[in-house]
């Protein structure tokens, strides 16, 4: 695999005052490497609420086709305030690794 | 045409803010640069100006509102001291690394404490580093005219930083003066529109502030140090470009009767005006003295020091800041900094004077030169003297 090049690859090409031009390109970055637990959804449990996509403070629970909640773990940090607030008990955070 | 008025120094810095018509102003008053921001403010409520007067809670939010001000584009201004500057501090980097052309009088006063509310220049050199163009204005006039280029500089393309003026807190702020004030036409004919590079707006998308990771920010403090850097060449310039149109010129570095002088003084702000009145005591008496008033302070003129020390055997640093367990006083550590490398370099003192508003006169300057020749030949103890200390 080819390594990703560094951007950017000279100070000079750092726009001035480090502005970004370019919408929506915090999403390439993937904090989801910061999480060292991760959140399983039990869907036996789930009754659809969305007291977790409420209390999510990423933003990064959306919900599906059936109407179950889910975290997108590219983004998810882990900080487990999803299972914290889910008083049915349908999630439970899981050590990484 | 200009007009010949005779003005508290603090009102006239205002009136010249107001001819370079700021989108706004958002300041909080403290002792000395009060009369500034308070004397815009009643600019503003006669109509004379279409600015928009915030007034804030804090010098924080003073800094705050300016930058959310500068990034949609407007015209900024804000004014401070002291205390007031250090509870911007958390603000002041920012600014600079965001590219943002603010402009900031600062009428310097000594930090606590004890408590005081008079003038030396602990403020402004706490914050010398943090990335802004800085000028020190020695007068009345050379207030006024700072003011005015201080926009053109900041908002250069080649530039686009903030620059702060430095006008002694009492010794200009509260003194009456003769000056020039120029009109609006003239103004209008200096100072172009601002163009903003970018501008928060919906249909312009531009983020302002990022998070900047450790893979990204050595570069962008490269970049912020080569701004300021480069700016120097754009000072230059607005300077020249003021002699041409007003007549009155400016230097990094100013000279006064440095021809075939031996030992010179350099000093920062207002007391330039005192020790050229020692100069001429000094030359009087046969002694060659010169005396080398710094105007830019940041970008630090490198060139400019090395060239005008030349020939010299003795140059005496004043410095109105104490370093508090540092080698020496901030202005005197550069000039150390600058002239390590030159083969030939004038014995070097440093005297730290006029702290908290403390009195300096001529006959103080007379005696640091004195004590600056004879240093030559006996070297003092210390690296530094705060000058006129009872008991020392």
């Amino acid at each position: 695999m080819e390594k990703a090049k560094k951007w950017p690859e000279k100070w000079q090409e750092v726009n001035p005052g480090c502005m970004v031009f370019r919408p929506g390109s915090t999403r390439e970055y993937h904090t989801g490497t910061w999480r060292s637990q991760r959140p399983v959804y039990d869907t036996g449990k789930c009754i659809k609420c969305g007291v977790c996509y409420i209390f999510c403070p990423e933003g990064c629970i959306t919900q599906d086709a059936d109407g179950y909640f889910m975290a997108d773990l590219d983004y998810c940090k882990g900080c487990g305030i999803c299972a914290h607030e889910c008083w049915p008990g349908a999630i439970t955070m899981v050590e990484e690794g | 045409m200009s007009k010949r008025i005779g003005m508290e120094i603090a009102l006239a810095a205002a009136e010249a803010v107001a001819l370079c018509k700021p989108d706004v102003v958002a300041a909080y008053p403290i002792t000395p640069n009060t009369h500034i921001p308070e004397h815009l403010s009643d600019i503003v409520a006669e109509g004379r100006i279409d600015t928009d007067f915030i007034c804030v809670e804090s010098e924080h939010s003073a800094l705050s509102a300016c930058c959310g001000a500068s990034g949609a584009g407007a015209r900024a201004f804000t004014a401070t001291s002291s205390q007031g500057l250090l509870y911007m501090a958390e603000i002041v980097p920012v600014v600079p690394s965001m590219r943002l052309p603010i402009v900031m009088a600062i009428g310097n006063r000594a930090v606590s404490g004890p408590i005081n509310i008079w003038n030396d220049h602990s403020d402004i050199m706490s914050q010398r580093d943090s990335g802004w163009i800085s000028l020190f204005a020695a007068d009345g006039q050379e207030t006024i005219d700072m003011m005015i280029q201080a926009f053109k500089i900041a908002e250069h393309r080649d530039v686009m930083l903030p620059v702060n003026v430095n006008l002694d807190g009492f010794q200009l702020t509260h003194v009456v003066e003769p000056m020039m004030l120029p009109d609006q036409k003239e103004v209008d004919r200096f100072l172009p529109a601002y163009k903003p590079y970018a501008a928060l707006h919906p249909d312009n998308i531009v983020s302002m502030g990022a998070l900047g990771m450790p893979d990204i920010f050595n570069e962008a403090a490269m970049a912020k140090d080569q701004a300021l850097i480069n700016s120097k060449k754009v000072i230059l310039e607005v300077w020249k470009e003021w002699e041409e149109q007003f007549g009155r010129k400016y230097e990094p570095i100013g000279a006064y009767r440095m021809k075939g002088a031996e030992v010179a003084l350099l000093t920062l702000g207002s007391m330039g005006d005192t020790a050229e009145v020692a100069v001429d005591e000094l030359r009087d008496k046969g002694v060659k003295a010169g005396l080398l008033k710094m105007k830019l302070w940041r970008p630090f003129p490198v060139e400019e020091l090395i060239k005008a020390v030349k020939g010299l055997t003795s140059l005496a640093v004043i410095d109105r800041s104490a370093p508090f367990g540092g080698a020496c006083g901030p202005v005197c550590a550069e000039v150390k900094a600058v002239l390590y490398d030159q083969k030939e370099r004038p014995a070097i003192t440093n005297h730290i004077i006029g702290l908290g508003g403390r009195d300096i006169v001529v006959g103080d300057f007379v005696k640091i030169v004195e004590q600056a020749i004879s240093a030559q030949k006996k070297k003092p103890k210390e690296a530094y003297e705060i000058y006129g200390v009872r008991g020392s």
